[in-house]
């Protein structure tokens, strides 16, 4: 059910969509009010924060700089303490590898925790195509579940549903309850998903989860959660498979406590997620919980790609939504229209790598680089610089639309001839800022339709920058005189 | 060629630039041994006293309730107190933690004690932590037959007893305390990170207690 057809050429299509999507405008809303405020608090909380981006910043690039080094040696410490280490070059690797784990134990059911790379891979399609029932067990994961759609944000994959529809999803999947029970309030729909939920981690077969960050040191996957669900699924199957893309690798525990201390502040402005769980093998001779089998995929699907390239800070990204949450295209069109499954500032950077320009090339310029996802990446990437560099690989391979080459090229001639430059300044300006009016904002402008019928244009000064520098100059120099 | 072969070349080709591969793994093995440790904010590095008072305000910060005890000896007593003043019934999960076994739960024969992993239908379950977090109001659980992992889960309460001397500024502490105990490289299977009761913010952004964890996390800090 769930949707993995890329959309991202459609960008445009899908942007105006969603603008005209009522629903989704009220609950975008939600976006902008909550993450923003509550990251600010944290981070404000915290003096030693930005000096401990600069610290998680520092072990990613050590970490990615000895990628191949710090993988064998996680490797060989699974190996070690009882785990599986599989590695997938590509999704389809990746899925055929899970599918073995499963037919080998006869799997039906398997229960699955939050994961960006799941989703990336396509996995819930192609099990319930070979028959298996995989379960998402995060809520915001099984509402989108049940509604057959993709997540809209990565740490909240349900943030462009509204309550009513939570209720709507519950009533159809959960027809066996009883139809007059009372499900409107976020606590009864918690509460219903609670007790549906609780019944197949123990029915479940295999548990899989993503993982935060793989550590070389042990050989363990940290998973964080806030609502326990990654536990549950972890713990009560036979089996736990962790999937797990090559870039999660830090050196050592302690590494994985700088970045713990920006991830939740960054994510949910929480001080600390409520669980952070270290795996380390199978369960062993005095353990009377656990998973008998522990596997870990590791998957590259283009980010051995992307080393060595101008786009090797990507690869820092830790997934807490931050950028996505200030970034104002995402408040306006959602994660949705991105047509992919990373949405946001840190999707329009690594949807390109990992999908090709030719296809998702409208994300990069999906942005106002105004700047507000750089300056609170906990991995401080700079995410605009980023996408310029695709822009500027688009442009290179004559990817973009015409009109906006013909665009460049008219403005091209212009900008090669400075009198007439100016010329065409001194005759437009004053006439945009006369239709400006007093507010100085244009609300239509011929040609510009696209602009102004979701927002007005602020209208130019009347003079441009170089008339008003010289004026400037002339009484500078008048004045000294 | 196999996939980790690909993987690696590939790693290895886009990274080629970097230095001779002896300087690199020489580099690896260092950092890998050495484990150095990086920013420890301030409020991690308080004093005993002041580091429990901390502990204790974070934890109820998270909407965890917390109870200092003088003695060991008197848990099973505030055991009960919580189980009643929840309406909870008198009945407990735990593992086989002889720091727990031992205590005087004969004193409240009404108390229905069970051992072992639980089975998903305990409403309470009692763990005993091998440290706390000051900075964060954090507890940290070990699996094992003596806290076995499903009791931090399942049941609906989860009553989590920490030593005020377990109880460390940060986590890095308690790192290096796993390191003395399994070895440098080494971990238990499983280390549960705890800070405050389960909950969701998936519908509309509405933070909810009690999603597939526990609903409660009551804590008792004993003294001696």
């Amino acid at each position: 059910m769930t949707q993995h057809t890329i959309t991202s050429p459609a960008f445009k299509e899908n942007a105006r969509a969603a603008l005209n999507n009522t629903q989704l405008q009220r609950a975008l809303g939600n976006v902008e009010q909550g993450f923003i405020a509550k990251r600010s608090l944290a981070a404000d909380a915290l003096p030693e924060f930005d000096a401990l981006r600069d610290n998680a910043r520092d072990i990613k690039n050590h970490s990615l700089e000895h990628l191949d080094l710090y993988l064998e040696a996680y490797e060989a410490k699974v190996i070690e303490t009882g785990g599986h280490v599989h590695w997938a070059q590509t999704a389809e690797d990746a899925r055929g590898i899970v599918l073995d784990i499963c037919r080998k134990v006869d799997a039906k059911i398997v229960t699955k925790s939050k994961s960006m790379i799941t989703e990336e891979i396509g996995l819930n399609d192609f099990l319930e195509k070979s028959g298996i029932a995989p379960i998402e067990t995060d809520l915001g994961e099984y509402i989108i579940q049940l509604r057959g759609e993709a997540p809209s944000h990565i740490i909240a994959p349900a943030v462009h549903v509204n309550k009513d529809e939570v209720e709507e999803a519950f009533r159809k999947a959960h027809d066996y309850l009883p139809g007059n029970r009372e499900l409107e309030e976020p606590e009864q729909l918690l509460d219903e998903a609670r007790r549906v939920l609780r019944a197949k981690y123990f029915e479940a077969d295999i548990g899989i989860t993503g993982a935060n960050f793989l550590v070389a040191e042990t050989g363990t996957s940290i998973v964080v959660t806030n609502e326990g669900n990654a536990d549950l699924t972890q713990t009560l199957p036979r089996i736990h498979v962790v999937i797990a893309s090559i870039e999660k690798i830090v050196p050592t525990l302690e590494d994985s406590a700088q970045i713990l201390r920006v991830l939740a502040r960054s994510a949910t402005g929480q001080e600390s997620s409520v669980y952070t769980t270290f795996s380390t093998g199978p369960r062993r001779p005095d353990d009377p919980d656990g998973p008998d089998q522990y596997h870990v995929i590791l998957l590259d699907n283009g980010r051995s790609a992307m080393l060595g390239t101008e786009f090797q800070e990507m690869l820092r990204c830790i997934r807490c939504g931050a950028c996505m949450n200030h970034c104002p295209v995402y408040h306006a069109v959602g994660g949705h229209a991105y047509g992919w499954v990373y949405p946001g500032p840190m999707g329009a950077v690594l949807t390109p790598s990992l999908i090709g320009v030719d296809k998702s090339g409208h994300l990069p310029n999906a942005s106002t680089f105004c700047g507000r996802c750089e300056s609170v990446c906990p991995m401080r990437i700079p995410l605009p610089k980023m996408m310029r560099h695709w822009r500027e690989r688009e442009f290179e391979r004559g990817l973009n639309p015409a009109t906006a080459r013909y665009g460049l090229k008219f403005w091209a001639y212009f900008a090669k001839r400075p009198r007439l430059y100016h010329f065409a300044a001194a005759f437009g300006l004053p006439l945009l800022a006369f239709f400006g009016g007093r507010k100085r904002r244009l609300r239509k402008l011929p040609f510009a339709g696209g602009w102004t019928r979701h927002r007005d244009l602020p209208a130019p000064q009347t003079k441009s920058f170089l008339q008003q520098w010289q004026k400037h100059e002339a009484r500078r120099r008048g004045g000294r005189t | 060629m196999s996939g980790r072969e690909a993987i690696l070349g590939k790693v290895r080709n886009a990274l080629a630039a970097n230095g001779s591969a002896s300087d690199r793994q020489q580099v690896v093995t260092e950092r890998l041994e050495t484990a150095p440790k990086g920013i420890v904010p301030a409020r991690g590095k308080l004093k005993p006293a002041q580091r429990v008072a901390l502990f204790r305000s974070m934890a109820e910060q998270v909407s965890c309730t917390v109870r200092q005890v003088k003695k060991r000896d008197t848990i099973p007593r505030a055991v009960m107190e919580y189980l009643r003043s929840k309406n909870l019934p008198a009945a407990l999960r735990m593992g086989d933690d002889r720091r727990l076994t031992r205590l005087p739960w004969a004193d409240f024969h009404t108390l229905d004690i069970k051992t072992g992993p639980s089975d998903g239908d305990d409403l309470s379950g009692i763990s005993y932590a091998s440290g706390g977090i000051a900075e964060t109001g954090t507890v940290m659980l070990q699996s094992g037959s003596d806290n076995p992992t499903t009791i931090n889960f399942l049941p609906e309460h989860h009553i989590v007893v920490v030593d005020a001397k377990d109880i460390a500024g940060d986590l890095e502490t308690l790192y290096a305390k796993l390191r003395r105990k399994f070895g440098r490289g080494g971990m238990p299977r499983v280390v549960n990170l705890i800070t405050g009761p389960s909950r969701s913010g998936d519908v509309e952004q509405k933070i909810v207690l009690g999603a597939h964890g526990p609903r409660a996390v009551h804590i008792i800090i004993v003294d001696a």
